[in-house]
């Protein structure tokens, strides 16, 4: 019985991320534009661009391989798996215990490493320059988040989401220099892969500025669809992270009750909604960066992680 | 078990001398990697039952030093490298089936091949230092043999001379290291070396000796310069088994003399470690990144490996000498695991590699491309290895540093300050490498696999030998069997673990849904299965869902590239572009990699050139400076050589009486 | 001990720490210069807070001084300089900014190192506060031997003086004369510093220290 209870919220988590992945950026979108004084596209928005793509046909290159074809699968069933395993409601979800934080970012790496291979994979020199970008920024993200983990890690004294959100939101966490360090840090990783202003502009479609965009310029129909849609849950992933470690109130526990579950959805589109204007205000004020610039300012989040983590081991009061 | 191990290696080298006479003739060839494939399963078959069974098995043979003798053992760490350098061994065995088909010269490749086999098996069963000697002179000469089977091409013989003169340099060393171990009574066996420990002064000097003597055979910085030389320059199955399996024989030497025989590790033995490790892991990805030639690329992945692999075998010893038997254990199934999984996955790249030089003859990256379409079954395990080694859930890569990673989360309890600032740092160039370990291989596979061939050979390509291909899917399958029940590798590690750290992780075949738990559930767990099978079904349920509702319909049509599509194949991006921008960013430091334009001047129809200078640090630091010193060094002493009769007579007039002095001195 | 006035007081030496790295990063004079009056209002905010739990008044003096002098007066005046010199377009590290950053953080490690074995007895809020101290102060240094040009290096020698407040209002008892005559001492430090700016530029057409080493004249 308390197996087939567990199903049903993970399987409820699952479809919650699904269905407010596109809202989240469809909001995001209407608050650049509304700040840039346009009236923007309408909140559902991506929600229509998406059927409109899925109806469509797919026009793949004539040297496209079967790899190009499965890839969107790949890229979209690994970062699905990654966006159900963060607690958004209720954390001591059923598969929670079956990837830890270390093994969410390996996730996303994967769908990033194949994403690379798509850019490859029709051999235009667009595809080449998005990947070779993309494998730099995360030659340093990757590193950046490994780090932000092990700091709140060590404060935590779990890898395990359900554990660290747990311990979040008890009144053992203190305000922290290192907490302090890792969100600076995080909000830096999360902006470069998101592919946000200043390291990437989501809306462009000039060549020089491209990384994400290059990858997937081959992609049409169906496939893209998916691939905008894996965009659209990273982008929750990386909110729903940050909320659900440093700002855990409201998620209920596992063993809550239904009033405390349905304030804990409450909060939780609260959060994505304050997560997504502030994302907006900052890409409103500032301008993109020139690529390689790019490696500073990550360079940043990784000396900063790196600081934290080294205020963890030298003391406990860090 | 030992005997029967004794016996399978004396077959292969029977066979090394036969395989001159087989090698003659075209069906000589299915014989020998047919009997080495068979030997070498025998052997694996041995070694498992040996530490499943937790028996371990002595023999004393009446051959080498008529006081001494040879004696050998199996315990549960030559048990495990065993079972390592076997499969490898017989995966190589099986992919040369069809791969010996293109050698040129068998018999310069097919003598050496068993006899190399037998040196390696014979390292992992040596239990005293003179036969591990011999057995480690035997496999460096075995395999440079092999190395310049090739001999026509120039830089196989620079390759060989290099190998040959790092491999004396280890011995040396080695060789240090257990005559300061037997102590001023000379006992050579290893129960000897281990019933008296060295005191603290010479305990840190073996270390040393052994760090750099295993190490430089296993590739650590900045011993690695044989490697990426030696590596490529050997036949592809040959390759496989110098990356994927010596190195890891130089593993187990520096575990054997540094966790079991120097005795109780001191405090700040782990730091030379950690740092050589760390520094290892991070400067062979970046060379990797640099490289064109297909091979290169791999021995510098192998290095990188190897250096995770020692970080890990240093955080063991730190916890070691702090009494955390716990976190050693953990640390130590870390490293382990990553030697066993390595070996895997690098022999499946090599076999790959092989596959495509056969094939299409070419090892530079620039001139090969868009192999899925015409090697497409090589095309899908060669992925399957490079998602393993960019440690990709659910392969096998990814188990092993996620264990290294809980390693470094559990060390802030270690009370050195030197450690406490010295693992961070170790924790961030490591997960520095796996993110640059991901970028060099969607480099790999990018620019040889997929977008458009940029060559004919490339264009034109065959498929190789279906036993290839079995071999090469052999490997994939494990790797992934690996990574989905890891749990079964942490048990059967168990006693190895024991042996050498003096605990062992907790059980994981009872956990729940078979997930691994290394500490307790609420701190950290993983289960490779459930990602696996999730995955499969987001997946599939995705594409069901998709092609049922929304259109299924597929069209073929032109490369849109933005509306400007250049059918030159030129125009994609090569090895070096796409290494650029990550050269820019870590090479302008670690290389002082400098890109160099000339431009012609304007109306002028010359072309422009383009270059890309890179340093290698190591060479111009510690290398050249040494060749240089050697080189004036000898040139001072060659007066020696045109001495008069009267000049050395004195001369040894002169030692004579120093020795005396000496005798008369001696209190 | 991990109150909330514990946590408050590390976050606000935290973040001077975090804003001196800041300086690090960023290679244009004038955001330097905003970057510096931010250093003085961490720097005013955890003054205040050491005030308000040590219960000492004259700390809140301390509070204003900074936040009157070194957050709103001094980058007013090297502001003015900079754009008077007009050399505020111009860009000025002499190592990298990866390099200058992880010096940066190998000299908080052997800050917090140091820091922590040498006062193994003392209270632990002042034991770290003094670790951030001194790192505050070593990353002043850098500053100052990273950088070519001279309004650079005197920024970083203020900075230097904000972590040396820093460390003195942590260790509970720092008398206002002291601070008085410290605050004074760089205000006029800083005049002079301006006046002989103006004189180099004059004679010499740069503030380049790099450029003005040629000048120096023979070795004797």
């Amino acid at each position: 019985m308390a197996l087939i209870h567990n199903f049903v919220f993970q399987g409820a988590q699952m479809l919650l991320v699904l269905l407010l992945a596109p809202l989240l950026t469809g909001f995001v979108r209407k608050v650049k534009a509304r700040l840039l004084r346009r009236r923007g596209p309408p909140l559902v928005q991506p929600y229509r661009d998406l059927a409109r793509l899925l109806r469509k046909d797919v026009v793949l290159a004539g040297n496209a391989s079967w790899l190009f074809r499965v890839i969107p699968y790949l890229v979209f069933a690994a970062t699905w798996v990654a966006a159900s395993l963060v607690p958004t409601f209720r954390s001591g979800l059923m598969f929670s215990w079956t990837a830890d934080l270390i093994a969410l970012i390996a996730l996303l790496g994967s769908a990033r490493f194949f994403l690379a291979l798509a850019g490859m994979d029709v051999g235009t020199g667009f595809g080449g320059i998005g990947a070779s970008r993309e494998v730099m920024i995360a030659s340093l993200a990757e590193p950046a988040m490994m780090m932000i983990v092990f700091a709140i890690a060590l404060i935590a004294g779990s890898t395990q989401l359900s554990t660290m959100a747990a311990f979040m939101n008890s009144p053992e966490v203190g305000l922290r220099v290192s907490l302090g360090l890792g969100l600076i840090a995080l909000i830096i990783v999360a902006i470069a892969e998101n592919a946000r202003v200043p390291v990437d502009n989501p809306a462009t479609h000039l060549e020089l500025t491209m990384v994400h965009e290059a990858m997937v310029l081959e992609y049409s129909g169906r496939h893209l669809a998916l691939i905008e849609l894996a965009t659209f849950l990273k982008l929750l992933l990386y909110v729903s992270l940050i909320a659900c470690l440093f700002a855990p109130w409201g998620i209920g526990a596992a063993t809550a009750d239904p009033a405390e579950l349905a304030f804990g959805v409450v909060s939780y589109t609260a959060k994505l909604a304050a997560g997504g204007f502030l994302l907006a205000l900052f890409e409103t004020a500032i301008a993109k960066m020139r690529v390689f610039r790019v490696p500073e300012f990550l360079g940043a989040a990784l000396m900063l992680a790196l600081l934290a983590t080294l205020l963890r081991f030298v003391s406990r009061s860090f | 078990m030992v005997i029967d191990s004794l016996y399978a290696v004396a077959a292969l080298l029977v066979l090394a001398p036969a395989a001159i006479a087989l090698s003659a003739s075209p069906a000589g060839r299915p014989v020998v990697y047919g009997v080495s494939l068979a030997l070498s399963l025998v052997l694996v078959a041995a070694a498992a039952v040996s530490l499943v069974g937790g028996q371990q098995s002595n023999a004393v043979l009446p051959l080498g030093l008529p006081w001494l003798g040879a004696h050998f053992r199996i315990d549960a760490l030559s048990a495990f490298f065993l079972i390592v350098v076997n499969l490898g061994a017989a995966a190589a065995s099986l992919f040369a089936f069809g791969y010996g088909k293109h050698e040129e010269f068998p018999g310069r490749v097919l003598p050496f091949y068993p006899a190399y086999l037998a040196a390696m098996n014979l390292v992992l069963l040596s239990a005293d230092a003179f036969s591990f000697l011999v057995s480690w002179e035997f496999m460096s000469l075995s395999s440079w043999a092999l190395v310049v089977a090739h001999h026509r091409e120039r830089d196989n013989m620079r390759a060989g001379y290099v190998y040959l003169l790092m491999a004396g340099f280890g011995t040396l060393a080695l060789l240090f290291a257990f005559g300061l171990m037997a102590g001023a009574g000379g006992d050579y066996v290893f129960d000897a070396m281990r019933a008296t420990p060295p005191t603290a002064g010479l305990a840190a000097l073996v270390l040393i000796l052994a760090l750099v003597g295993a190490g430089s055979k296993a590739g650590l910085v900045p011993l690695h310069a044989w490697l990426p030389l030696a590596h490529p320059a050997a036949p592809s199955h040959v390759s496989a088994l110098m990356s994927g399996v010596m190195t890891k024989v130089a593993v187990y030497g520096f575990i054997r003399i540094v966790f079991d025989l120097a005795g109780a590790p001191a405090w700040w033995w782990s730091m030379p470690v950690i740092v050589a490790g760390a520094v290892t892991a991070a400067m062979g990805v970046l060379y990797a990144l640099m490289q064109r030639d297909l091979k290169r690329v791999l021995a510098y992945s192998t290095i990188e490996n190897i250096g995770i692999v020692f970080v890990a075998l240093g955080l063991a010893l730190a916890f070691k000498a702090n009494a955390m038997t716990f976190a050693a254990a953990l640390a130590m199934t870390a490293a382990l695991l990553h030697v066993l999984n390595h070996s895997l996955f690098k022999s499946l790249l090599f076999c790959g590699a092989g596959a495509v030089l056969a094939s299409t003859g070419e090892r530079d990256l620039e001139k090969l491309g868009g192999l899925i379409h015409r090697m497409p079954q090589t095309a899908f395990v060669f992925l399957v290895g490079c998602a393993a080694i960019s440690a990709l859930p659910p392969l096998n890569g990814f188990v092993s540093e996620w264990l290294a990673f809980q390693a470094i989360l559990v060390s802030p309890q270690l009370s050195s300050w030197g450690l406490k600032l010295m693992i961070p740092a170790a924790g961030a160039l490591l997960a520095l490498s796996a993110a640059l370990a991901g970028a060099c291989f969607v480099r790999v596979y990018g620019i040889a696999f997929l977008g458009r061939p940029r060559s004919d050979a490339a264009g034109f390509a065959q498929e190789t030998e279906r036993v290839s291909i079995v071999a090469m899917g052999l490997l994939a399958a494990v790797c992934l069997a690996l990574g989905i029940l890891p749990g079964f590798a942490i048990d059967v590690l168990a006693p190895v673990t024991q042996l050498v750290a003096g605990a062992r992780m907790p059980v994981q075949s009872g956990v729940e849904w078979l997930s691994i738990v290394p500490i307790v559930e609420s701190r950290s767990s993983y289960n490779g299965l459930l990602v696996f099978l999730f995955m499969a079904a987001s997946g599939m349920i995705g594409a069901y869902g998709i092609h049922r509702l929304a259109s299924d319909k597929i069209r073929r049509g032109a490369i849109w590239d933005c509306g400007f599509p250049d059918a030159s194949p030129v125009t994609q991006y090569s090895g070096d572009s796409f290494a650029q921008p990550i050269r820019r960013v870590f090479g302008s430091l670690v290389f002082r990699a400098r890109e160099v334009g000339e431009m012609p001047p304007p109306n002028s129809t010359l072309p422009a050139r383009f270059a890309a200078i890179v340093h290698d640090p190591v060479w111009d630091t510690l290398y050249e400076p040494l060749n240089g010193f050697i080189s004036f060094a000898t040139e001072k002493l060659n007066v020696l050589q045109f001495l008069t009769i009267r000049r050395y007579l004195s001369l040894v007039f002169a030692a004579l009486v120093i020795l005396l002095l000496v005798l008369a001195a001696w209190p | 001990m991990h109150g909330l006035t514990f946590d408050v007081a590390h976050l606000l030496a935290g973040s001077l720490v975090v804003v001196s790295f800041l300086e690090l990063y960023q290679d244009r004079i004038l955001a330097l210069i905003n970057i510096y009056a931010a250093h003085a209002i961490v720097l005013t905010l955890s003054v205040a807070w050491q005030a308000f739990i040590q219960d000492a008044p004259h700390l809140y003096i301390t509070a204003l001084i900074a936040l009157a002098f070194k957050a709103v007066a001094i980058p007013m005046g090297l502001r003015q300089i900079v754009v008077r010199l007009g050399i505020h377009r111009e860009i000025d590290n002499v190592v990298g900014v990866g390099l200058a950053m992880l010096a940066g953080i190998g000299l908080v490690a052997l800050s917090m190192v140091v820091m922590l074995r040498v006062t193994a007895e003392a209270d632990p809020l002042a034991r770290e506060d003094l670790a951030f101290a001194l790192s505050v102060v070593l990353l002043g240094l850098l500053m100052m031997v990273t950088r070519r040009n001279a309004v650079s290096q005197v920024i970083g020698f203020m900075s230097l003086e904000n972590g040396l407040v820093l460390a003195a209002t942590g260790a509970k008892g720092m008398p206002l004369v002291v601070e008085i005559s410290v605050a004074f001492s760089v205000l006029i430090a800083f005049i002079v510093i301006g006046i002989f700016l103006f004189r180099i530029r004059e004679r010499f057409d740069t503030v380049d220290v790099q450029a003005l080493d040629r000048f120096r004249g023979e070795r004797r």
